[in-house]
């Protein structure tokens, strides 16, 4: 097995790409990020590791624009996302220019994702190790859209997803919870998700609501922490409730 | 840095596996040497005259209310330069043109709802706005949607300007129907581009423009438009000798173009100036002979 990971443009006998597969594994350590596509918002929820205490923690961005009207969280390397993130950024600008149109979802993900796939297929180097969601508004029908792309280089639309950490199971919970949702149901719904893999609290969690007057705007920590303790509250009657009619009966 | 756009030539290439390139496309385009001369700037000058031609012809389109009118002459002429050796069978001093054609199309269909017009080089003009209709089609398979007529003529403008100063002679406008209503643009092969209502290019173009002008409304009919752009063809190749042949009008709307009449202009004169028959002063008797 150890053989078939020197060069990454080498098959396994079984067909594996190893190489794209550790690049996975990349993404399963980092930091869990989840994308919600409602009905007029769409919102993204990136999980925050504690910030040492003199970190400026306005210079670490997770959730980041490409366009006014197109943005990405990502889960895996960190320094990957950087150059991934420029690079679509200048492509956004580059097809403004020549299209004279800005750039839809698709185009940009269908972009991002084929730049991690001819990491895939080169010599030399080694593929992104970043998963992202792309969400944003179709310029001209103004459709909500939510993308992801992996580091083998596929893309596919989503109604909710997740990546990086503990992604199945917020996943899992996605499946069983969605709902078509708009404004801030949307935003509660993204914040329960991330809720099911961390740590409570406004601190621990980055969140980002796109509108399509609006754009992309972050949450402050104050507003997030409001949402946390209107979710505990329902979780808190919703098990009241499931406890009352049982001290009934007895 | 602009790069010499060759897709429209040779597509097949080898991928490079070089690091460097991945930040080009994968399939880096190819460059070629250029000659070596005392002085490159006057070799290219010289090229670009020796190869330039006239632009004989008339083109015109303008934006109304019901979308695009494009209408253009048929004559194709061929400069002075090639006709010097025929000068003893030169008839007419004035005029050195031998009309090489007279059922030139000088209306190109890209699409189904975009059109574009030739001035200038016939071949650069058949064969870039051909290119154009491919990267058109591509971009509707990438995007699932229709490119829209800025965007078509910007593909066109960005490939002139990277083979400015190489001696293309393309002066054409770039007429359609998108999403945000009819669209018309003129991009030459100096690499300009331009947004307008109305256009005329070519030799017989101030001709045209008079006519033009002063009979333009936004509100026309279809009807009007046509005869108001059949008129103007007419008009210029009755005074410009490079224009001539058949006029021919389209009109772009919303579901696309359609041809609407093609019309001899010889004819067409004496529909407008019909022959007047003479009184008759004198009759002419007959001389018998003596």
């Amino acid at each position: 097995m150890a053989r078939y990971d020197r060069a990454i443009t080498v098959f396994s006998p079984d067909g594996h790409l190893f190489q794209v597969e550790y690049a996975l594994e990349a993404v399963r350590k980092g930091n869990a990020a989840v994308g919600v596509r409602g009905s007029d918002t769409i919102v993204l929820a990136v999980e925050k590791k504690s910030t040492p205490k003199l970190q400026d923690s306005r210079s670490v961005r997770k959730i980041v624009n490409l366009d006014d009207h197109i943005a990405l969280a990502c889960a895996g390397l960190k320094a990957d996302a950087r150059v991934l993130i420029n690079r679509a950024r200048i492509e956004c600008q580059s097809y403004k220019l020549t299209i004279e149109d800005p750039v839809t979802v698709e185009y940009i993900t269908r972009y991002i994702a084929g730049l991690q796939q001819k990491y895939t297929q080169s010599g030399g180097v080694r593929p992104f190790g970043l998963s992202t969601l792309i969400i944003g508004f179709d310029p001209h029908t103004g459709t909500p859209a939510l993308y992801q792309t992996d580091p083998s280089g596929t893309f596919s639309a989503w109604k909710a997803n997740a990546t990086g950490r503990n992604s199945n199971s917020i996943r899992e919970f996605l499946e069983k919870n969605y709902t078509e949702t708009s404004g801030q149901e949307t935003v509660k719904l993204a914040i329960r998700a991330l809720l099911e893999v961390v740590e409570s609290g406004g601190k621990n969690i980055e969140v980002a609501v796109m509108t399509k007057e609006q754009g992309l705007r972050q949450l402050e920590e104050a507003e997030i922490d409001a949402v946390v303790a209107d979710i505990e509250a329902e979780k808190a009657a919703a098990e009241a409730a499931k406890k009352a009619p049982a001290t009934k009966e007895t | 840095m602009m790069k010499i756009d060759f897709s429209g030539l040779d597509p097949s290439l080898p991928v490079k596996g070089n690091a460097e390139d991945l930040d080009d496309e994968i399939l880096a385009a190819p460059s070629f040497k250029l000659p070596v001369t005392v002085d490159f700037d006057g070799f290219q000058k010289a090229a670009v005259q020796m190869v330039k031609p006239a632009k004989g012809t008339t083109t015109l389109a303008f934006i109304f209310k019901h979308g695009v009118m494009v209408a253009a002459d048929s004559r194709a002429s061929m400069g002075g330069y090639i006709c010097k050796a025929l000068l003893i069978l030169n008839l007419y001093k004035i005029n050195l043109y031998l009309a090489a054609s007279q059922s030139v199309k000088k209306i190109i269909e890209i699409n189904p709802y975009m059109l574009g017009t030739m001035a200038g080089g016939a071949a650069d003009c058949q064969f870039w706005h051909r290119n154009l209709g491919i990267k058109c089609r591509l971009h509707e398979l990438a995007n699932k949607r229709r490119i829209s007529v800025a965007g078509a003529s910007k593909l066109l403008a960005n490939i002139l300007y990277s083979y400015r100063g190489m001696g293309l002679s393309v002066g054409t406008m770039i007429a359609g129907y998108d999403e945000s209503g009819a669209g018309l643009y003129y991009v030459d092969s100096e690499g300009g581009r331009l947004k307008g209502t109305r256009f005329s290019v070519g030799s017989g173009s101030p001709y045209a423009y008079g006519v033009l002008d002063s009979g333009y409304s936004f509100d026309l009919s279809v009807e009007d438009a046509a005869e108001l752009a059949r008129r103007a063809i007419y008009h210029a190749t009755f005074r410009d000798g490079a224009s001539g042949g058949v006029a021919s009008v389209y009109h772009v709307g919303p579901g696309g173009w359609k041809k609407l009449s093609g019309d001899d202009v010889g004819e067409m004169h004496y529909s407008y100036y019909p022959i007047e028959p003479t009184t008759v002063e004198q009759e002419m008797a007959d001389v018998r002979i003596a």
